[in-house]
């Protein structure tokens, strides 16, 4: 329990000389909505005098803020206190108003790319690996590869081979996978960062773990198909440069 | 002779206390009691997920089939809170599979959810049936479709304001057929389209469904198709409101929301065209609940559809309402409660110019007998009006008060509102929570502090002259559990004198005020019972005592410093050889 004698005490010790002083605070961060998030410009404390709109008497210091435009309160980090959720729909509403569809969309993309940078998670190295008729994906490290065969390899262990104390997610098939070679049931494609999807293989693996966004461990049957649908693999491989 | 009650009786009365207030102080009359109250506990609530750890609460209620936690502080809603601060579910979910696997729901909120963990819960427990995530985030769409495929007996599938990585709709075609006893769903929060096809045979299999809260990618001619398969719905969160629909496809929707008699509370209504409004008239009479905070329409539309609503209890509507609405709303809708008024611009004044002042509120204040739940938004404020409003609704419990731009004094009179939140205090003697705004000096909170003795949680922008501040409310307001600061110029003196106070609370935040490093260290040296975290950019070890940090959170726990912190979060066992000499305290 801390007696006043003891505040006193620690008060001279800590010598804390903070008045209203308003050059040498580092408190608050002065963003625009959508921008840096949480860790923005390192900004001062906000008084009265920062929000001139308002006819305020406030007593504040006189520390000079000549050549700081004053922030309006839409650019005060976290004000208006408004969720995410809603503020994302107030920038596109506004967004609306002013421009036409087209842009409303790139809008849209913008302030859904910029929640995700401010609350959105990814963990590096790690991507996602889905394999067709199994709902319960998995993650993967590309860093801690350093082949294809080595990828094959994990892939395998973590669809095919269950281990004590985890799930077994297809536990009907006992063939070994082979999964770069192209006779087995299934074939391992990927997302690249252009949202095509491709067979795994043909590039050179460093290459690969810089395009890579996902895998998808497909059935060869339906890999066929893909071909089709998409630009055919092998030709899309052979125009990119090695 | 012995008068204990034997505990098969004493587990059979506490079967019919449910709540968990009750629950906790039958647990503290005695040790036996105590046994017995522990071990028929089924439905927990921990509001802090660091104040105690997972195993400490699975030990005590092995019978648990329903957790709830919450995670990061409130302040993380306006991104105060800096990514990776913590607040995981995963530590839970493990221990929870591990020691309760027979637990059937799981509420979070505010807490990093990984799709990791969703597989998990779908792995482990065997009767899952609830779950419930609330402003959460870490998850993908791959998450869901892990759930809805191995919990077979699930009933309730909401996501509330969460921020999902969404890689599609196909996680809504991975329910298995064999599903039918879904009761609630939600998935309001997501981008992606889902397979209509496959959400209308989710719906026809589903008899019990009573709340359906569809996102903004569902179509309006998919909500009248889906509508007529299931007319039983108590709650309705439509998609998209605006898409062009010929003459048969309208009166076709028209008649699905008449036949609609159960449906209480209805949402979602995203870029509703004025011209469909008529298409909710039918509905209107019946409903207790409205979410109009994503309809974009104009007073008068809102105006035809709120005369109708006259058992309104709450309602949640955009500031495009404009005083003249509320005045609307203060005569149609006498049954009201909760009123939540939010802004439409970021500046708080919309599309027409027309700025929601203190005017709408005191009119739903004059014409609601039962308001009790306030969240106001508005570009001005006066004393006048508070006094107003206090002395017609000394029934208040909540009342939050935003006026957008800090600062701003009573608009007639110049004056600080510090007269005005006094009334709201002195006369609402049941207030639970209160937002404050606008011109404040110390003396406001001196009033708070003298009159707002039931008030739990208090939340603080721009405001204040001293210590002084902070001093009243920490000595006066003693039922105060949550306390959140930001922007205010002050903290040291008050904090450290008030030490005591915060083991009695939940929470303190504070975020760009002038609290010192050296305060913290203090306050962290003789407050063991309290995780005293300084989240700060900048590397603090080489700071000076007298440096202010950039943001304190402080709450009371069992479970000591925690194992996660992000290097951004100090707290003193980051540094144990801080000698207590250098702060020279016996």
């Amino acid at each position: 329990m801390i007696t006043e004698l003891e505040m006193g005490k620690a008060e001279s010790e800590l010598e804390l000389g903070l008045g209203l002083s308003l050059g040498g605070g580092t408190a608050s961060k002065i963003v625009k909505p959508g921008g840096g998030g949480a860790w923005g410009e390192r900004g001062r404390l906000l008084t009265a005098k920062d929000f001139p709109s308002v006819g305020s008497k406030r007593a504040a210091d006189s520390a000079s803020h000549a050549g700081a435009s004053p922030p309006r309160s839409s650019q005060v980090v976290g004000w208006p206190p408004i969720g995410s959720h809603r503020m994302n729909s107030l920038v596109n509403n506004q967004a609306t108003k002013k421009e036409d569809d087209g842009k409303k969309q790139a809008k849209d993309d913008e302030t859904k790319d910029v929640t995700k940078k401010v609350n959105g998670k990814v963990q590096v190295g790690f991507i996602k690996v889905n394999m067709d008729g199994v709902a319960i994906g998995r993650k993967v490290d590309l860093n801690a590869h350093s082949s294809y065969e080595n990828l094959a390899q994990t892939l395998e262990d973590m669809f095919f081979r269950t281990s004590p104390g985890t799930i077994g997610l297809t536990g009907q098939f006992t063939k070994p996978l082979r999964l770069l070679d192209g006779s087995s049931e299934f074939v391992l494609t990927y997302e690249d960062k252009e949202g095509d999807w491709m067979l795994v293989g043909d590039v050179p693996w460093r290459m690969f773990i810089t395009s890579v966004k996902r895998l998808r461990v497909m059935k060869t049957s339906e890999a066929n198909g893909l071909a089709v649908r998409h630009q055919d693999p092998k030709e899309r491989q052979r125009n990119k440069p090695v | 002779m012995d008068l204990r009650l034997p505990s098969k009786v004493l587990e059979h009365i506490l079967s019919f206390v449910d709540s968990n207030e009750d629950r906790n102080s039958v647990s503290l009359v005695c040790k036996s009691w105590f046994e017995t109250e522990r071990r028929t506990r089924k439905r927990v609530i921990v509001r802090n997920c660091y104040a105690v750890t997972p195993e400490a609460v699975a030990r005590r209620f092995p019978e648990m089939r329903s957790l709830t936690l919450k995670g990061k502080p409130h302040f993380a809603d306006y991104n105060l809170v800096p990514d990776g601060w913590g607040g995981y579910a995963w530590p839970w979910i493990e221990a929870m599979a591990v020691k309760c696997p027979s637990l059937e729901e799981l509420r979070l909120k505010r807490m990093v959810v990984t799709d990791e963990c969703l597989e998990k819960i779908a792995a482990s427990f065997k009767d899952f049936k609830v779950l419930v995530l609330t402003s959460c985030e870490g998850f993908s769409t791959d998450g869901l479709a892990a759930i809805a495929v191995a919990c077979s007996n699930l009933r309730e599938l909401e996501l509330r304001e969460c921020i999902v990585e969404d890689l599609g709709g196909d996680w809504l075609s991975y329910f298995p057929e064999t599903l039918t006893s879904l009761v609630s769903l939600d998935f309001s929060c997501l981008d992606s389209e889902v397979k209509l096809s496959d959400l209308e045979r989710l719906v026809s299999r589903s008899p019990n469904l009573k709340s359906l809260k569809l996102n903004r990618a569902v179509s309006l001619d998919a909500l009248g198709s889906l509508l007529r398969l299931a007319p039983q719905l108590v709650e309705l969160g439509t998609g998209s409101f605006s898409d062009k629909l010929d003459q048969e496809a309208v009166s076709k929707l028209s008649q699905a929301f008449s036949e609609m008699k159960e449906l209480k509370s209805l949402s979602g209504l995203w870029d509703v065209l004025p011209e469909y409004i008529p298409l909710l008239y039918s509905v209107c009479p019946g409903l207790t609940s409205l979410n109009l905070s994503y309809a974009t329409v104009q007073m008068p539309n809102l105006v035809e559809l709120l005369t109708r609503c006259s058992n309104l209890q709450k309602l949640w509507v955009m500031d495009l309402i404009e005083d003249k609405g509320l005045e609307v709303v203060a005569s149609s809708c006498k049954e009201l409660r909760e009123l939540r008024v939010f802004p439409s611009g970021a500046e708080g004044l919309n599309d027409t110019n027309v700025a929601m002042t203190e005017q709408g509120l005191v009119s739903v204040s004059e014409g609601c007998p039962n308001l009790e739940s306030v969240l106001y938004f508005c570009v001005q404020f006066t004393n006048a009006a508070m006094i107003t409003i206090a002395r017609n609704r000394p029934n208040l419990k909540c009342f939050r008060l935003c006026v957008m731009e800090p600062f701003a004094p009573d608009h007639k009179t110049q004056k600080p509102l510090d007269e005005g939140f006094k009334a709201i205090v002195e006369r609402c003697k049941d207030l639970q929570r209160l937002s404050v705004s606008g011109l404040l000096t110390d003396k406001a909170f001196e009033y708070i502090g003298t009159h707002g003795k039931k008030l739990r949680m208090l939340s603080i922008a721009f405001a204040g002259d001293s210590d002084l501040m902070l001093h009243h409310l920490l000595s006066g307001c003693e039922s105060l559990n949550k306390l959140e600061i930001r922007d205010c110029p002050f903290g040291d003196t008050a904090l450290l004198e008030n030490a005591a106070k915060l083991e009695t609370m939940r929470s303190l935040w504070m975020s760009s005020c002038c609290v010192s490093f050296g305060a913290c260290k203090l306050l962290s040296q003789k407050m063991p019972k309290l995780n005293v975290e300084v989240i700060d950019e900048h590397p603090l070890e080489t700071r000076p005592d007298s440096s202010p940090v950039e943001r304190i959170y402080i709450y009371r726990t069992l479970a000591g410093p925690r194992l996660d912190m992000p290097e951004f979060v100090w707290t003193i066992q980051k540094n144990p050889e801080i000698g207590v000499s250098h702060l020279a305290i016996k």
